[in-house]
């Protein structure tokens, strides 16, 4: 166990599979001798190779084409799309090709395709720098979505997915990269689909994932000083979530709160709350509540991105929404 | 028909006009069925034949083995026959049968064989390209003896995919033939009014061989191919083969193309093919007899289609995702 960076488990944990299994290769926009925006990649190259980290010129569709192309050819292609707003540019071969060509085949072929990008706001980065798209993805029949919030999620999400013999869409949040937790020597294996308690509790359930997490935990924090006691709940994965351990919390529970980063309308939330509204109904003691980015592009000055972000502050707002 | 010989990967000898005429006549004879299946209504949704492009699909795929790899378009019925795709598989993929090539899940836009190295028609334009330069990076990576082949029509030109996946072949050296069908429509337009350059002056510019023929004489197309083929294996770059061709059906069946007008000029590979064998002193008997034994095997192909069951939707919601084997 040492303390590292959020980045360095990603970078660990591509390193650590790239070195057992000679299937795997990165391509991406300046992951290779520049080492990534975000430095997840940096070393790889110098250590793996140019056929193993490939730099690809900026064209996000081809990037990810010549990927689908790669997984049908035998290899485990990890591309990486430097924002994840870019992503935009590469929807055909996403959603059209390595979505659906498992199914579309019949079976014949497996796409093990991992897309790793960031998602977030909070580095001014601006409308176009700061989106969080997951639910495009969660949202196509054949892709997976994964989005993990600590260190030792990030290595074992990660070496998950590309294990996965599907697409999976790797979210990391910007915000995440610099900030230092505990990366275990040997991170537990984890399954895609499998969320986890972050932080138990009976009165409300907070359902989160990604950065949000950390804001969840402070909130619940907060919340413990008034006498509430929150069930923090980290999907992990977005698709498929694990509606089984959401369920679960809420039958002790009763309230529910679902919390991202995300745009609230027709984001993620949307989902889990409609679902937990239908097969929990029963379970319910107050209104389930979302907590997402206001309906606006993402702005850029430090004073309207800091009051567009939701946080510890919305969340509690929300917990407290739930009792009516 | 086969693509099994592996003398033919690695640049052999052109095939006897014989032998390419057969794979043609069957094609051509398999898009007629098609044509009769989708007016009876035994073929649901879009069908786009290839009547008019045989010589292309059968041309170049003279050159490729079964490791070599192909990614095709909505236009892709010849392609995936020439490949390899056996016809029985073909037609119940095309109407939607349990058993064919995938399963009834695709049909004729989607049609694939991934054994025989047929990646699959596709329903977008341009969809393919970057999928075959995937396909013939990785077979550059894992080493081995094979390249991959991204047909497309000249509508795919207007496609900025085709620019990013030209950079990238040229930029990476990735052992892909760009195979452009150029039968001069894009959809409903004429090409010329949808394009302001050339393949041959857009290939320049990459850097990357190119060569043009005419995609109605399937010999040449087949020379010309190897030639190619063996340029792109031995020197593991890109080229770009564009073919004039002719659609002689519309965009889709069912295209009333009231915005074309019939050209009495237009080439029929199949015809000019059997003009070139009956020139050559080829028996009539038995050019007769061949395009019997090829109707016959067509028709048993639909018979069994017409006999086969339709899927379940259970079958279908298992095959969403790829199962995670067990560690």
């Amino acid at each position: 166990m040492t303390e590292q960076r959020f980045a360095h488990a990603i970078n660990r944990a591509l390193d650590d599979i790239m070195a057992r299994d000679p299937s795997v290769v990165l391509l991406g926009e300046d992951i290779g001798r520049a080492g990534g925006v975000f430095a997840a990649t940096r070393g790889l190259f110098q250590k793996y190779g140019p056929d193993r980290v490939i730099d690809m010129p900026i064209a996000e569709n081809a990037i990810a084409g010549v990927s689908v192309g790669l997984a049908l050819g035998g290899l485990r292609p990890v591309a990486e799309i430097m924002f994840m707003d870019f992503v935009a540019l590469a929807m055909d071969a996403i959603v059209n090709q390595a979505a659906k060509l498992h199914f579309m085949f019949g079976g014949q072929a497996a796409v093990p395709l991992v897309i790793r990008t960031q998602h977030g706001g909070g580095l001014n980065a601006g409308p176009q720098h700061s989106q969080c798209l997951e639910a495009w993805f969660a949202h196509i029949p054949g892709l997976k979505v994964v989005c993990p919030a600590t260190l030792d999620d990030a290595y074992a999400l990660l070496q998950a997915a590309i294990e996965d013999p599907n697409p999976v869409l790797f979210i990391e949040n910007k915000a995440l990269y610099p900030m230092k937790g505990q990366l275990s020597d040997t991170p537990e294996p984890a399954r895609l689909g499998q969320a986890r308690i972050a932080r138990p509790g009976r009165d409300v359930t907070i359902v989160t994932y990604g950065a949000m997490l950390h804001h969840a935990l402070a909130a619940a924090e907060t919340l413990a000083t008034s006498g509430i006691e929150a069930e923090v709940i980290d999907l992990r994965t977005i698709q498929p979530w694990d509606e089984a351990t959401v369920l679960a919390s809420l039958t002790r529970t009763h309230r529910l709160v679902v919390a991202h980063e995300a745009v609230e309308a027709f984001g993620p939330g949307a989902e889990i709350a409609a679902r937990m509204a239908q097969v929990g109904f029963n379970e319910l003691d107050g209104p389930i509540v979302r907590v997402g980015g206001a309906f606006m592009p993402v702005p850029f000055s430090r004073t309207l991105e800091a009051q567009y972000l939701p946080g510890e502050r919305q969340i509690i707002d929300g917990v407290n929404a739930t009792y009516g | 028909m086969s693509v099994d010989d592996p003398a033919r990967a690695g640049g052999g000898a052109t095939p006897p006009l014989l032998d390419l005429y057969e794979r043609m006549l069957t094609i051509r004879e398999a898009e007629r069925a098609c044509g009769a299946l989708f007016a009876e209504g035994a073929i649901p949704g879009f069908i786009h034949l290839s009547d008019g492009q045989e010589a292309v699909s059968v041309g170049v795929m003279a050159s490729l083995g079964r490791q070599d790899t192909i990614a095709s378009t909505h236009r892709g019925h010849g392609h995936a026959l020439a490949k390899g795709l056996e016809l029985h598989a073909f037609f119940k993929e095309l109407m939607g049968k349990a058993d064919g090539a995938c399963k009834g899940r695709g049909g004729s836009m989607h049609v694939a064989d991934i054994s025989a190295g047929m990646l699959g028609a596709n329903g977008i334009v341009g969809g393919g390209i970057a999928i075959a330069v995937g396909s013939a990076l990785a077979h550059k990576l894992l080493k081995r003896p094979a390249i991959a082949v991204a047909f497309f029509g000249d509508g795919a030109l207007a496609e900025g995919v085709l620019h990013e996946c030209l950079n990238v072949a040229a930029l990476k050296d990735i052992p892909v033939v760009f195979v452009c069908e150029n039968n001069g429509w894009s959809e409903f337009s004429p090409t010329s009014t949808q394009i302001r350059f050339t393949l041959e002056k857009l290939t320049a510019a990459y850097g990357i061989l190119y060569r043009r023929i005419d995609g109605h004489y399937v010999t040449g197309v087949a020379e010309t191919a190897a030639e190619i083929i063996r340029t792109v294996r031995d020197e593991g770059r890109p080229a770009v083969l564009e073919c004039l061709t002719t659609r002689i059906r519309g965009h889709y069946e069912g295209d009333s193309q009231r915005y074309r007008e019939p050209d009495p000029q237009a080439l029929d590979p199949v015809a000019l093919a059997l003009q070139a064998l009956t020139a050559d002193g080829a028996d009539a008997a038995a050019l007769e007899a061949l395009a019997a034994r090829v109707r016959a095997t067509v028709e048993a192909a639909v018979d069994a289609a017409r006999a086969s069951d339709e899927p379940t939707l259970q079958s279908a919601a298992e095959d969403v995702y790829a199962q995670v084997s067990a560690a």
